[in-house]
């Protein structure tokens, strides 16, 4: 568990200095590994030959991707080989105005159209010919090999990073081997020298016996007296410390039903924060994302990219979590359609007020502008989420006296800005002066 | 409750000749357990490796282990929609405007919703919405979580669906129709437009079918002297706002007179503006709220109101009919008289008087004045029941010619007097079914017990006043397998979809101009409102008749519905059943009141014993008729006309009811006839009852710094000085206000928000709504009965209720001040503690004061009680180790100690005990546990929340948007709250009133809330 604010001043220089010390190593190869990232950079694209199916791609994403994927059905039918299903000028036709297929009446427009939920597929008068034949050439593309993750693989980003922790180990395990070697080898001299001098009758001069030093200690009672008072203090310290973390949980990082991985969302794919958590602005609650906001993405993201698998965690795994979702919020991949049988997710709860305390996620959002971040910590780089903050009353206490309350442009501070700024000589006014420490403010 | 019901514990058991049940019967296992086996050989247990200290050690260690893991905290499941409503956002309230009619009680209201569960009642104030919630109304929103409440439907006492229901019902029916039987529909008044067509629809189909209208609590001889004259079964919605001389004979317009939900009105005309505020005479029998209210109250049995109200009639209308009043009534009534008379059209004349003929000199009188509070536009429909009706049908039952009897709303078993006739006709009915929420006592005896959702899960519509209109609206689910009556008669009637379709398609010809969506949005409509115009009758001939009514032998019982209980549709909502009556202080029963006359004369008393509990004797009341109500507790009333008692209906119930809920006598039985005035015999019976009362002090004995109180008079021609006192004390030798006076040093309130609660005594009637509304939002447990009489109640908000010595609280001052010397002050301070045979009565509501220099907050030890800038005093609840000093040192006595864990405690086995009850709980305020003080936090949840609303809309607060509890369930405007910083509050105007005066000034507490001067016009 953590120690609570006051109590880590020395093991917090004691862990700095140790940081500082790795950190040399670290960044030594860091510097390494960069040239390496950027040579396998042009590898990839040497591979791309032919110039159209990248312009194809390009337009493939711009105009087809928010309904159709290649290899799996989405809103509409997978695309990869279409061109060997249909002739590329119905193709062509299709893709204009297929609408005024259907209603011609023509019988594989209209099979198409059936086959497909009669969802009607928006019309592209504005592609060309050839940019119709870019996007075709783009999914007559065969399916590239899933590279396997793992020995003799492509690197992997980060994976340096991960290696230099591991020589680090291995310098550190070195250094002690020399150390235990230099050791045992002055032993060994000193054995030799003693005995090369019983040899030569050289007589050291016996050890005058002196007092045990701990009886000297013992003896000594000032200094009892010290050491007795120093042992009471630093186990006191270490008891209030001990005491003190109960029902903190601070680090607190429970195994989810879903494996929802805030960096892929958050970070990666730069998702904000009050997209799934909406209510965080209007309500007290942040609120965990209900399964149809989740849906609005995932109804097309039906798996992750190739690029997203960790080494840690497969691709096979993350879509497995995503299926997780389906089977929850019951759709069927396949029909592309809701089943009606949900099955609720059950999250553990991290971060647990208790109830004698009122906490409003918007007063602190909306109001005071505050980042997610500031209590959450960096949950972009959280793979699992985890609590971040102690959340404890003197943590709450310590920001309230040191946050300037975000007053510009906010009608309802004016008239109480003004007199406060005027009784206190400041023009900044902390929560704490606006009576952010009283105890009914948060307490009732 | 006895019961024959066998229980089985296995089907062994039917099978008498089974050696299994036999040896059950004497051993607990059926073979006896082979303990030989291990405890007879020696050597293997010798051998065993495991010792008996080992043993325990394995004890103590497992033990210290599960210590240890219990350490850990629990882990908590969050579980988010699947599919999230648009509109709901969970942790943000969500408001629905809906109006209720429940056959006694109505209003327009809002429910305050919180994650799609209704928490709280709020009135409703739109433009239109005139009938606010009162404390019964408030409470209802626990009777929807009611554990007791009838669960899916049931047929002769069995679980069954509704598809077997409507078709026994409908059967039932054509058998009726094929063997010409009668269909009766016994309903309370519905006030419903589209039930009431839907109703005639049903009637059309089937020519055998009629509808009976019963109302519990009876206005029968009002609705008929009414109807007479205007051609219209409804009743007139006085306001008494435009009234400056209101005489009243008996009517409690205040309670629950002809529906109630007068105070507004009434209070409007009693804060004196410009010198003027209306003059109240109240002639009545038992002590009530308006007699409480009125500026001269003259306690008289119902026979002497008879004759007062000719004598009123002759003075009013000049005429001359003989009368035969009491000389020492005659120079008071004439005096009310003359200066109704002289009022003229701003005079109104109501009565309570169960009497055709007096209702009728009600409107002559009223139509002589040509009173403006007496209009004819806009008539209530909220009482159409006829007695007469409902004896012929009790008739047509025993002689069996009613063949199916649906019930809807109604509860004839435990409210009709003579529910023993009722039962017997019930029998020889072929299906009788019972629309209840409740398996209540008419539902056990009917064939089908039909449960119908709460109405805050029920589409209805409502039109309370002529002109008006409303819909119910659910507010959540059907919680249970429930149907409404409407839904079942609309499938009788062969007619698909719902009865929400057919409410809107019913509506969209009664909201012209209007759209549904705004209707229902708004929860009223005002349309084109119609006046009924009178026609005429012999008023002179009804005059003499009631003229030549004689007064009956014996006393003269005076039945009532409590403030708190109504007519006893909400017996098991332990709120309602904790709600101190506002006059006499008790919850939890129902008793006698009997003047002090009477109690000597009949040994009755009432004392207050060693641990501060009241007690009382018990006496038998019996009827003209033999009808008797044995052991009925007692309460000696100041006030009580001698020669009547009263009883108060509603209690005594036993079916669907928890058995802590099951308190008082069912004063129905007495309720003969319809009329509430009954002739009985009272005896003295033996044994003493113990009350659950919450005030031991009944007088104010001369406490002018409590309560103050002035005439009009006195306050238009003094100085304020002389009528609102202020304290003075001896500084250096000189005389100062106490105010000025300061131990401490004042911190600076002048910036940000400052909160005040006004409390306007003229206003107050004392209704209650205020406590009850508390309770709903800061969830302040229920105790029950016992801890209330050990003075362990929780309610945060008290309405204290004083009477006076002498015949005015000004009397009682003057008679303190008279005092000299120390033997004179002993014998006077013992006579002033009793209460006068007539004496004023004030109410006053006290909660926490907030004081800026806070007693309580010096003697906490931890500090966890402290002020705060915004004028609240704060209590962290977490911080209380339960020293209990500041309640000891609070000189308001507002601060509640919980002595027990009130929430999940079967101990307590109220709302907090069950699940179900448990959904009512406000989810921003903390449920107070065991060891820990609480009070009246000023609603500090309410105020953040307006104050984060306006941070987050980036604007300045408006006057009106800081609001309490209490202060939006004041329907009478006796309770303002806001901010007095803001300059143009009307807080602020009214804390700067010269009628403004502190609780207690002279303590120095420096109070935030206030108190205005209570003014009679005497």
């Amino acid at each position: 568990m953590k120690k609570v604010g006051n109590h880590n001043s020395i093991s917090r220089k004691l862990f700095f200095s140790i940081a500082l010390m790795l950190s040399f190593s670290f960044t030594s190869f860091a510097q390494e590994a960069t040239p390496a990232a950027d040579a396998s950079a042009p590898d990839a694209s040497a591979t791309s030959q032919s110039a159209d199916p990248v312009k194809g791609k390009e337009l493939f994403n711009a105009n087809c991707a928010a309904c159709h994927k290649l290899d799996a059905k989405s809103t509409g039918p997978a695309l990869r080989g279409v061109s060997a299903k249909y002739d590329a000028a119905w193709l062509h036709k299709w893709v204009r105005n297929s609408s005024d297929l259907i209603k011609s009446g023509d019988a594989q427009a209209v099979k198409v159209f059936e086959e497909n939920n009669k969802a009607v597929m928006s019309a592209f008068p504005q592609l060309s010919d050839g940019d119709i034949d870019n996007i075709i050439a783009y999914t007559s593309e065969p399916k590239a090999e899933v590279a396997a993750p793992g020995p003799g693989g492509a690197e992997v980003p980060g994976k340096p990073a991960v290696d230099s922790g591991i020589s680090n180990n291995i310098i550190l395990g070195a250094l002690a081997l020399v150390m235990v070697i230099l050791v045992v080898m002055l032993f060994l001299v000193n054995k030799v020298l003693s005995k090369v001098a019983k040899a030569n009758g050289i007589e050291t001069a016996p050890k005058a016996p002196t007092t045990p030093i701990w009886k000297a200690f013992a003896r000594n009672q000032f200094l009892v007296l010290v050491t007795a008072i120093f042992l009471l203090l630093a186990s006191g310290y270490f008891v209030y410390g001990y005491l003190m973390q109960i029902g903190v949980d601070q680090n607190y990082q429970p195994i989810q039903p879903i494996h929802f991985s805030h960096k892929i969302h958050a970070g990666d794919n730069e998702v904000n924060c009050k997209y799934c958590h909406s209510a965080a602005r209007v309500s007290k609650n942040a609120g965990i994302p209900s399964l149809n906001v989740c849906m609005n993405c995932h109804k097309n993201i039906g798996e992750v990219a190739e690029t997203t698998a960790t080494p840690e965690y497969s691709k096979a795994f993350y879509d497995e979590q995503i299926q997780k979702l389906y089977t929850a919020v019951g759709w069927d991949k396949t029909t592309q359609s809701y089943t009606g049988k949900t099955q609720p997710v059950k999250w553990v709860r991290i971060h647990n007020l208790p109830d004698f305390v009122y906490f409003n996620h918007s007063q602190h959002v909306t109001v005071a502008g505050i980042e997610c971040q500031t209590c959450h910590g960096p949950v972009q780089e959280y793979e699992i989420q985890k609590q971040f903050a102690p959340l404890t009353m003197g943590w709450c206490i310590d920001c309230h006296r040191k946050t300037d309350v975000k007053m510009e442009g906010n009608e309802y501070y004016t008239k109480i800005h003004d007199e406060l700024s005027k009784k206190y000589g400041v023009d900044k006014l902390t929560a704490a002066q606006m009576g952010g420490l009283e105890c009914g403010k948060c307490h009732y | 409750m006895s019961s024959n019901k066998k229980y089985w514990k296995s089907v062994e058991e039917l099978d008498k000749n089974s050696s299994i049940v036999e040896a059950l019967k004497n051993n607990e296992f059926v073979e006896e357990i082979p303990t030989d086996e291990f405890l007879g050989n020696n050597d293997a247990l010798s051998s065993s490796s495991t010792s008996r200290r080992d043993f325990l050690k394995y004890v103590g260690f497992s033990t210290a282990a599960a210590t240890l893991a219990a350490c850990e905290g629990p882990v908590n499941k969050s579980i988010p929609y699947v599919l999230q409503p648009e509109q709901i956002i969970p942790g943000v309230a969500d408001y629905y405007a809906t109006s209720v009619f429940d056959g006694f009680d109505f209003a327009n209201l809002l429910v305050k919703t919180r994650e799609g569960r209704p928490i709280k009642i709020d009135n409703n104030t739109i433009a239109g919405a005139k009938f606010s919630a009162n404390a019964r109304v408030h409470a209802s929103i626990l009777s929807l979580y009611d554990s007791m409440r009838l669960k899916e439907p049931k047929i002769e006492g069995k679980n069954s669906t509704w598809s077997a229901v409507d078709s026994k019902i409908k059967s039932s029916i054509a058998d009726a129709t094929a063997k010409g039987g009668q269909v009766v529909l016994l309903t309370n008044t519905l006030a419903s437009p589209s039930t009431e067509k839907l109703i005639a629809e049903f009637i059309g189909k089937n020519p055998n079918a009629k509808h009976v209208v019963y109302d519990a609590v009876s206005e029968s001889e009002a609705l008929d002297a009414f109807e007479t004259v205007y051609g219209e079964r409804a009743l007139v919605d006085y306001d008494f706002s435009k009234a400056s001389l209101i005489v009243s004979v008996g009517a409690d317009f205040l309670g629950d007179w002809q529906g109630g939900g007068f105070d507004s009105g009434y209070a409007k005309g009693r804060i004196p503006k410009a010198g003027k505020m209306s003059r109240h005479f109240q002639l009545e029998a038992n002590m009530t709220l308006s007699g409480a209210a009125a500026d001269k109250r003259l306690p008289m049995s119902t026979a002497n109101q008879k004759q007062a109200l000719v004598h009123i009639y002759n003075i009013v209308t000049g005429s001359s009919v003989a009368v035969s009043l009491e000389d020492k009534f005659k120079a008071e009534v004439t005096k009310a008289a003359q200066q109704l008379k002289a009022a003229g059209s701003k005079g109104v004349l109501v009565s309570g008087i169960q009497d055709k003929n007096a209702q009728l000199l009600v409107l002559a009188i009223n139509q002589v004045l040509a009173s403006e509070a007496f209009s004819t536009s806009g008539v209530r429909q909220i009482r159409k029941g006829s007695d007469a009706k409902v004896t012929q049908l009790i008739n047509d039952m025993k002689a069996g010619s009613v063949h199916t009897l649906i019930m809807s709303g109604v509860n004839p078993v435990y409210t009709l007097a003579d529910s023993a006739s009722f039962v017997e006709g019930l029998k020889k009915v072929k299906t009788s079914v019972a629309f209840s929420l409740k398996e209540d006592e008419t539902a056990l005896v009917s064939t089908i017990a039909a449960a119908v959702p709460h109405y805050l899960e029920s589409w209805n519509d409502v039109s309370i006043t002529k002109g008006t209109y409303g819909i119910t609206q659910p507010a959540i689910r059907p919680l249970f397998t429930t149907k409404q009556f409407q839904d079942v008669l609309l499938s009788l009637n062969g007619l698909t979809g719902t009865f929400y379709d057919y409410i809107k398609a019913n509506a969209s010809t009664i909201i012209a101009g209007s759209s549904w969506n705004k209707v229902l949005h708004d929860g009223v409509y005002v349309g084109v409102v119609p006046t009924v115009s009178a026609g005429s009758a012999d008023y002179s001939a009804a005059a003499n008749a009631l003229a030549k009514s004689k007064a009956s032998q014996g006393l003269e019982l005076v039945l009532y519905t409590k403030t708190g209980m109504g007519d006893g549709q909400q017996a098991n909502n332990p709120w309602l059943q904790e709600f101190p009556d506002p006059i006499t202080r008790v919850s939890w029963d129902n008793y006698v009141t009997v003047s002090n006359a009477d109690a000597k004369k009949y040994e009755l008393s009432n004392e207050i014993v060693a641990n501060g509990g009241l007690n009382g004797s018990y006496a038998t009341i019996t009827t003209a008729d033999g009808a008797k109500l044995e052991n009925v507790p007692v309460i000696v009333q100041p006030g009580q006309a001698v020669g009547t008692i009263g009883l108060a209906l509603g209690y005594g119930r036993k079916a669907a009811l928890k058995e802590e809920m099951m308190v008082g006598l069912n004063a129905y039985s007495l309720y003969k006839g319809f009329d509430n005035v009954q002739s009985v015999t009272l005896a003295k019976a033996g044994g003493e009852h113990e009350f659950a009362c919450v005030q031991g002090q009944k007088t104010l004995m001369g406490r002018g710094d409590i309560i103050k109180e002035t005439s009009l008079e006195i306050f238009n021609t003094k100085d304020a000085k002389e009528w609102n006192e202020q304290p003075m004390v001896s500084l250096d030798h000189k005389l100062v206000e106490a105010t000025k006076v300061d131990l401490w040093d004042s911190f600076d309130r002048s910036t940000g928000h400052h909160f005040n609660l006004s409390i306007d005594l003229n206003a107050c009637t004392g209704c209650g709504a205020c406590v009850i509304a508390c309770h709903a939002e800061n969830n302040v447990p229920v105790v029950g009965k016992s801890e209330v009489r050990r003075s362990r109640d929780m309610h945060w908000l008290r309405i204290d209720r004083y009477y006076s010595s002498e015949s005015t609280f000004e009397g009682d001052n003057e008679r303190k001040e008279n005092i000299a010397g120390l033997s004179s002050s002993l014998s006077t301070f013992n006579e002033m503690e009793k209460a006068g045979d007539n004496p004023q009565v004030s109410f006053q509501p006290v909660m926490c004061q907030h004081c800026n220099h806070a007693p309580c907050e010096t003697v906490c030890p931890v500090a966890a009680t402290s002020h705060s800038r915004q004028g609240q005093n704060h209590m962290a609840y977490n911080r209380c180790v339960g020293t209990r000093y500041c309640a000891n040192n609070c000189p308001y006595k507002v601060r509640r100690f919980n002595w027990f864990l009130y929430n999940k405690n079967s101990e307590f086995d109220y709302h907090m005990n069950d699940d179900l009850g448990r959904m009512v709980l406000n989810p921003d305020v903390n449920v107070r546990s065991r060891g820990v003080m609480e009070k009246c936090s000023m609603c500090i949840q309410m105020t953040q929340a307006t104050i984060l609303k306006a941070k987050r809309e980036g604007r300045a607060i408006v006057d009106g948007e800081f609001q309490t509890a209490c202060s939006n369930a004041c329907s009478t405007g006796a309770m303002k709250f806001g901010d007095v910083n803001d300059s143009e509050a009307e807080i602020t105007k009214l804390a700067a009133d010269e009628r403004m005066y502190h609780l207690l000034e002279h303590v120095g507490t420096k109070p935030n809330v206030i108190y205005h001067v209570k003014v009679r016009n005497t």
